[in-house]
Order: structure tokens, then C-alpha cells, then sequence
């Protein structure tokens, strides 16, 4: 049991696939192996892929993961899809689209339940990058839920940052929404043989136009119909170019040092919380408090004052 | 320490119907499991390799086509062969009496055929799932 570590190292799917596990529960056990395996890290290119509903995400990740497979390397992804808040459930379908790279053996796919994170990614996700990226794959795909406009967490574990569009989703005022369309690396307009894909070609380069940000780069948008396999070579070309543009500018440093940023405060967010929230000793403090609250004998801030006041001392 | 029930649902060989599938795959999700749906026209090795990667505790079969003595098999023998000694499997769909007991001995523990209320799937999971 132990020796999980050794054997993700390897490349043994099972044991990928059990520490996975591990790090989703947040196990004692995972703790202790993802010490092990961080030196080994570092490796992998993260690719994430964000976009609507129904942008078809899922078919563009499995032509993608076929060119980079035609090339030689080896891919792990990553398909998150929204846990109920009510039941704490999940329906993970992404794999339905993919179903051909399930026998693969230089291929790993993980479906993931987001399991309460907010944002468009599972809180383990840090973990199962980190543990793919040590399994031996070149490259690491994290698809994001589907998003409205907020579920922008992505850029802060991906390399280069897809944002999937489809033609038609409405006119220019609604692509301004804050947030999604700020994250962008590369535009992809998929299924492109609709009608309306000049528009939304034009209308997204007319955006990127007023944008401000880095200068020295245009974000790209391109267009593909990943059922007939189009544009997918152009865009695993795009990719290379953003990874080149980013060693030569030296921000890849600093695009990483941000998704170390992101992992350790979330893994001081879920401790923090377990802490609270599961440890007998505190649980019955909360509890009461409360009740306290519900009868205004007590404010919601002094409540927190009192939880905080005894773990800071 | 967060440990959800994680299930493959899967259809394997050459059957389109998936309604119940897809009706025993809400039902488990809102039970609170985590499920992962193949779609249809899955290989014994699809299904195996999918269980492997997603470190699912059980999987559940659904077959229509009259084909379940050969294909729930194969999926059984491939389990065994790889090592899989931990992961239920159950089996769904129009399955006749007479074949439930056999099935029982390829190691499909549990047959739940037309007609099988979802609560007794989700009962019958959570207690014999090997944790």
C-alpha cells in the first residue's frame, strides 16, 4: 500500500487510479504519497478547456488527444462534471465521447465530480495534475463543466487555456460578460459549419481588439468542426506556439508559480474546513452556535469571531 | 475523510437501448454515488479499463439484446484475469430466471430485471460494496 507512489511513478494505471481516489477523499494516505511524488513533477503540459454547454469540449479533447498520440505522447485528462449539491451525486458522462480511447494504454481519462468547489473544477483537481504529470504524460487535458460565466478557475492549473465557443450564442453584449471571456489563451469557434461563424469570428476579434492585455500577443481565434476532425491540427499547432510564447516571454515560470499558489491555499482551505466543520471537538461548538444564531442570542460575526479566536490562539 | 460510492454504468455489445441505463444511473446519482456513463456499445476491454481508470466500486450492466450469458462473462473473466477482486459487478435488462443463477456464479452478484424499483439497486449497493 505504501508503495503507491513508486508504482504512479511507473505508470500503473490502477495505482494512478487509487491515489486519485485517495486525494479525492482527502485520505490520509494521499497526503503522504503526493509528498513522494512532487519531486517528479513539473513535466506535463496542462492544457485546460473551457466553454458552454454543449461547445462539444468533450469531441475537441478526443481529436486533440488523437494528434497527440499520432506524435508520440502520452495524455492524461481530466473530465469534470457538476456534483448535485443536494444528493452530492454526479453524473460523469464526459467519457461517452471518448469511448475509443479507453484502450489505449498511453491514454488516461478521469472523470471527477466538482464535489462542492465552485468555479468549474474539483477541488482534488490540483492533486490528479500533479499525479498524471508523475504517471509519465507529456500532456495533461483538464476539462472544465460546462460554464456560464464564472467558472474561471481553469487558468489557474492550465498552461494554455482553451475557451470553446460555438457560432450563434447571441449577439456581441453578451461575449463581454466579465470573467470567461478575460481567460482565454486561444478562441476556438467549434462546430464551425453552422451558420453564423463569420459573425462570431468577427465579433470575438473585435473584442480582442479594445482588450488590453499583453500587447506583445493576440490571442488567436480559431475555428474547427472537431466531428470531421477539422482545424485540429491547427490548433494543436496554436498550442505550441502559446507554450513557445510563454518560455520566451518568461511567464511560464510565472503561470506555474500561480497554479502552486492555487494548490497550496486550497489545500489549506480544505484543512481549514475539515477542521471546523468535521473534527468532533469543534463540530458541536459550531452546531450550538448555530442555534445561538437562529434565537438571536448571538450575531453571525461574533459566531466567527469565537470559531476563529480558538484555532488562531 | 469524503469516500463517495463511485459506479460504471455501462452498456456493452451491439444493443441501442439505454433508457434504463440512463433511468438507474440518475436514480444511483441521486442516491449521492458518483457515476460514470459510458454510453453504448462497449467492449469487455472498453468497460475493464474504464472501471481501472476511474477506480469505480461497482459496475452496473445493462443488456437488452438476449446476448448477457456471453457478454456480462466476458466482463466478469476480464475482471478476475486483471485482478479486480473488489468491484461488484450487477446486471440489468431482460434477463430470463433461469439465468439469474449462473450469472450469480460468473460473479455477477446482483440481476435486477423490468419492473426493479431504483431504491432497491441503491440498497443493494450500498450493502454489498466492497469498500
Amino acid at each position: 500500500m505504501n508503495d503507491i507512489a513508486a508504482k504512479v511513478l511507473e505508470g500503473d494505471p490502477r495505482s494512478i487510479a487509487r491515489l486519485i481516489t485517495h486525494a479525492e477523499n482527502t485520505s490520509p494516505l494521499a497526503a503522504s504519497q503526493m509528498k513522494k511524488i512532487h519531486p517528479y513533477t513539473g513535466k506535463a503540459y496542462v492544457i485546460g478547456i473551457t466553454g458552454v454547454m454543449g461547445s462539444g469540449k468533450s469531441t475537441l479533447i478526443y481529436e486533440m488527444t488523437k494528434e497527440y498520440r499520432r506524435q508520440g505522447l502520452k495524455v492524461g485528462i481530466i473530465a469534470i462534471d457538476p456534483t448535485s449539491p443536494f444528493s452530492g451525486g454526479a453524473l460523469l458522462g464526459d467519457r461517452i465521447r471518448m469511448t475509443e480511447l479507453a484502450t489505449d494504454n498511453g491514454v488516461f481519462i478521469r472523470s471527477m465530480g466538482t464535489r462542492g468547489m465552485l468555479g468549474g473544477l474539483a477541488s482534488a483537481v490540483y492533486d490528479v495534475v500533479e499525479i498524471l504529470d508523475a504517471s509519465g504524460k507529456d500532456i495533461v487535458l483538464v476539462e472544465t463543466v460546462g460554464v456560464g460565466q464564472a467558472e474561471v478557475d481553469v487558468i489557474k492549473i492550465a498552461d494554455t487555456t482553451l475557451v470553446v465557443l460555438v457560432p450563434g450564442l447571441g449577439d456581441s453584449i453578451q461575449t463581454i460578460k466579465a470573467g470567461i471571456m478575460e481567460i482565454a489563451d486561444i478562441y476556438v469557434v467549434n462546430k464551425a459549419d453552422r451558420s453564423g461563424v463569420e459573425q462570431a469570428v468577427a465579433e470575438l476579434e473585435s473584442l480582442i481588439d479594445i482588450a488590453c492585455n499583453d500587447k506583445d500577443r493576440k490571442t488567436p481565434v480559431l475555428t474547427t468542426i472537431a466531428k470531421q476532425k477539422k482545424g485540429i491540427l491547427e490548433l494543436v499547432k496554436e498550442i505550441e506556439n502559446h507554450k513557445n510564447y510563454l518560455k520566451k516571454t518568461n511567464r511560464f515560470q510565472a503561470k506555474r508559480r500561480k497554479r502552486y499558489e492555487a494548490e497550496l491555499v486550497e489545500i489549506i482551505r480544505k484543512r481549514l474546513m475539515n477542521f471546523i466543520f468535521d473534527e468532533s471537538t469543534f463540530k458541536g461548538k459550531v452546531e450550538s452556535l448555530i442555534d445561538q444564531i437562529s434565537k438571536k442570542e448571538v450575531d453571525p460575526y461574533s459566531a466567527a469571531d469565537e470559531i476563529l479566536g480558538k484555532i488562531l490562539k | 475523510m469524503n469516500e463517495k460510492i463511485r459506479v460504471l454504468v455501462a452498456k456493452p455489445g451491439l444493443d441501442g437501448h439505454d433508457r434504463g441505463a440512463k433511468i438507474v444511473a440518475r436514480a444511483l446519482r441521486d442516491a449521492g454515488m458518483e457515476v460514470v456513463y459510458t454510453g453504448l456499445h462497449q467492449t469487455a476491454d472498453m468497460i475493464v479499463e474504464t472501471a481501472i481508470q476511474e477506480d469505480v466500486n461497482v459496475i452496473g450492466l445493462s443488456l437488452l439484446s438476449g446476448a448477457h450469458m456471453t457478454l456480462f462473462k466476458d466482463v466478469t473473466s476480464l475482471l478476475k484475469k486483471k485482478g479486480l477482486n473488489d468491484v461488484l459487478v450487477i446486471g440489468g435488462g431482460i434477463i430470463p430466471d433461469e439465468d439469474v443463477s449462473n450469472l450469480k456464479k460468473a460473479g455477477v452478484s446482483g440481476v435486477f430485471g423490468p419492473g426493479t424499483h431504483c431504491d432497491d439497486i441503491v440498497k443493494f449497493i450500498r450493502k454489498n460494496v466492497k469498500k
